[in-house]
């Protein structure tokens, strides 16, 4: 069994991030950039997978500038086998990524498709339902636990309500939730041998999947910001604020 | 233009934020239709066709559709598309999973998670966790769309006697199947709706240790929220957690107990209207957004807060 695992490159999860001041977007330059925390997990459920003996392979793809390969170089050191580094500038919108990830499955055939299920940039939670849409396979979103079986996957997902469980046939889209593992760091001699292992490159247009945007960003802003508050000494202070000042009890 | 709405329901009633997304879709256009997926649902079909600002409803019912899984649904959505300039869900689990099952197959760059409508081509929505807003104009021809629930009201819930039609189902999807859904049974308000949240995260230490925040929701009458932390740490179920991948709440008061207040964390709750932060780590940057922080040890704070609210002796409702 093959498994196909997408990640994407974003601005660290730690950094307060900055709107610029001409409104035209964020701030990215020397910003520190990493992974997108759920594909983190994507990475380590197949990694986990292939070491159980249930996975023969698990290929890392990426998307984005040159600087992307970075994160494909982050999961081949944790035990991804190869990686592809799919070449695109500037901005692409979910449905572009799914249709470069369809060209992807077409061509490497992979049973499963990994990918966290939101990136913390966007925050546009699209991607691995639009790759599933067209290639007409199950999707199993928000995943907290999948069990490998012959042929299916079990999942259990993570809904507004609680959890649900779903059996999905392979071949299958599974967008995974940060409760599904926890990702390990990659050891420095596995780091030096991850240089070793080889990242195909290519180009969007190669594909031939056209990527022009389609919504335009007319501009950025800063959310309103809260006013300062104030500290309360005691219990009983803050209880008296919240009747007689804020009366919200 | 109109604009399709799809339900969210349980088969019985109209989930809460369905009110939330006919009040956004409303703000597209008027001619705003429900379409109401599920088996046995005539009950939720006839709720929406109550909605003053829904004009039709339309149902489609089948055995497969009882679990509501995106599979089945999104090509009852796609055969119905061709009518409409706007497709509209909540931008909760539901809507979430099947939006672009549907945006992908209609060759639509989806809009997620919008707070507010512009015009019909122009739109804001949160980037960043919330920590900034981009406004954005979609060129697509028809427009998928899901809304934050908790930035529109609810329309009214009464009062409509919008026409129900009925459309044919279609096949099943069968390579996936439902087994089973284990959803929290609370008395409590619903965490996204309610007045009062009271929240906990990785300070509390324990899940036990929740019960001095279950005792200050009871008196409350409010919901109870958790950070990640909480959560991945077990004290308490994935249904509580607030935040980016969490929920979204917009209380009238969150009670942020034990919550150092990760970015993560704030994108879910710092709309709110009064915050309420105590933490022993007066350093901890939830207390950047309190209207009131409590620099203590809420081992102790708890009780004594309670014991507060107690001589107050109001009820809350």
């Amino acid at each position: 069994m093959k498994i196909l695992v997408a990640v994407k490159r974003v601005i660290d999860y730690n950094v307060q991030i900055r709107v610029k001041e001409d409104g035209t977007g964020i701030v990215t330059e020397n910003v520190k950039m990493s992974t997108n925390p759920p594909d983190d997990n994507a990475i380590e459920e197949a990694v986990k997978i292939k070491e159980s003996g249930k996975a023969t392979e698990v290929i890392a793809v990426t998307i984005g500038e040159e600087k992307a390969q970075e994160t494909v170089r982050k999961a081949l050191a944790v035990g991804a086998d190869r990686g592809i580094h799919v070449k695109v500038d500037g901005v692409i919108e979910p449905i572009a990524v799914s249709k470069i990830l369809q060209k992807i499955v077409d061509k490497e055939k992979p049973d499963l498709v990994f990918m966290g299920k939101q990136a913390i940039d966007d925050d546009c939670n699209q991607t691995g339902q639009m790759l599933s849409a067209l290639l007409d396979w199950p999707q199993a979103t928000f995943a907290s636990k999948i069990d490998v079986k012959e042929g299916k996957l079990e999942v259990v997902r993570e809904i507004d309500e609680g959890l649900e469980t779903i059996e999905i046939n392979t071949p299958a889209i599974v967008t995974c939730d940060l409760r599904l593992n926890e990702p390990r760091y990659a050891s420095l001699p596995n780091i030096m041998k991850a240089k070793k292992k080889p990242i195909e490159q290519m180009n969007a247009s190669d594909l031939g999947v056209d990527i022009t945007p389609k919504i335009q960003q007319l501009k950025v802003e800063e959310p309103p910001k809260r006013k300062a508050g104030i500290k309360v000494s005691s219990v009983a202070e803050l209880v008296q604020k919240l009747k007689n000042e804020a009366k919200v009890i | 233009m109109s604009v399709l709405l799809i339900a969210e329901h349980n088969n019985k009633e109209l989930k809460s934020f369905t009110l939330n997304a006919v009040t956004a879709a409303s703000k597209i256009d008027s001619d705003v239709h429900a379409l109401v997926i599920g088996n046995n649902c005539g009950d939720a079909a006839k709720a929406a066709s109550q909605l003053p600002l829904v004009k039709k409803v339309i149902t489609v019912e089948a055995a497969h559709y009882e679990n509501f899984l995106a599979e089945n649904f999104a090509p009852v959505v796609i055969k119905l598309a061709d009518n409409y300039s706007h497709i509209v869900c909540s931008a909760n689990t539901f809507g979430k999973n099947l939006m672009p099952r549907i945006a992908a197959k209609l060759d639509t760059s989806q809009i997620s998670d919008i707070i507010k409508v512009e015009s019909p081509d122009t739109f804001v929505r949160p980037i960043y966790a919330g920590n900034a807003f981009a406004t954005i104009k979609s060129t697509d021809a028809k427009k998928c769309i899901t809304i934050r629930p908790t930035s529109f009201e609810s329309c009214e819930s009464s009062g409509g006697s919008a026409p129900i039609e009925n459309a044919d189902a279609g096949e099943e999807f069968s390579l996936t199947k439902f087994i089973k859904r284990e959803e929290i049974k609370s008395d409590r308000p619903e965490l996204g709706t309610a007045r009062i949240v009271v929240s906990g995260g990785r300070g509390m230490q324990n899940g036990d240790n929740f019960k001095l925040i279950t005792a200050i929701a009871d008196k409350l009458n409010a919901a109870i929220g958790a950070s990640r932390a909480a959560v991945d740490a077990g004290y308490i179920s994935n249904d509580h957690q607030v935040g980016q991948t969490g929920k979204v709440v917009v209380p009238d008061l969150y009670i942020a107990v034990g919550i150092s207040g990760a970015i993560q964390h704030l994108a879910g709750m710092k709309e709110s209207k009064v915050i309420v932060a105590i933490n022993k780590d007066g350093e901890a940057p939830i207390f950047s957004v309190a209207d009131y922080g409590l620099e203590a040890d809420l081992f102790e704070a708890l009780p004594q807060f309670l014991e507060e609210l107690n001589k107050l002796n109001t009820i809350q409702k």
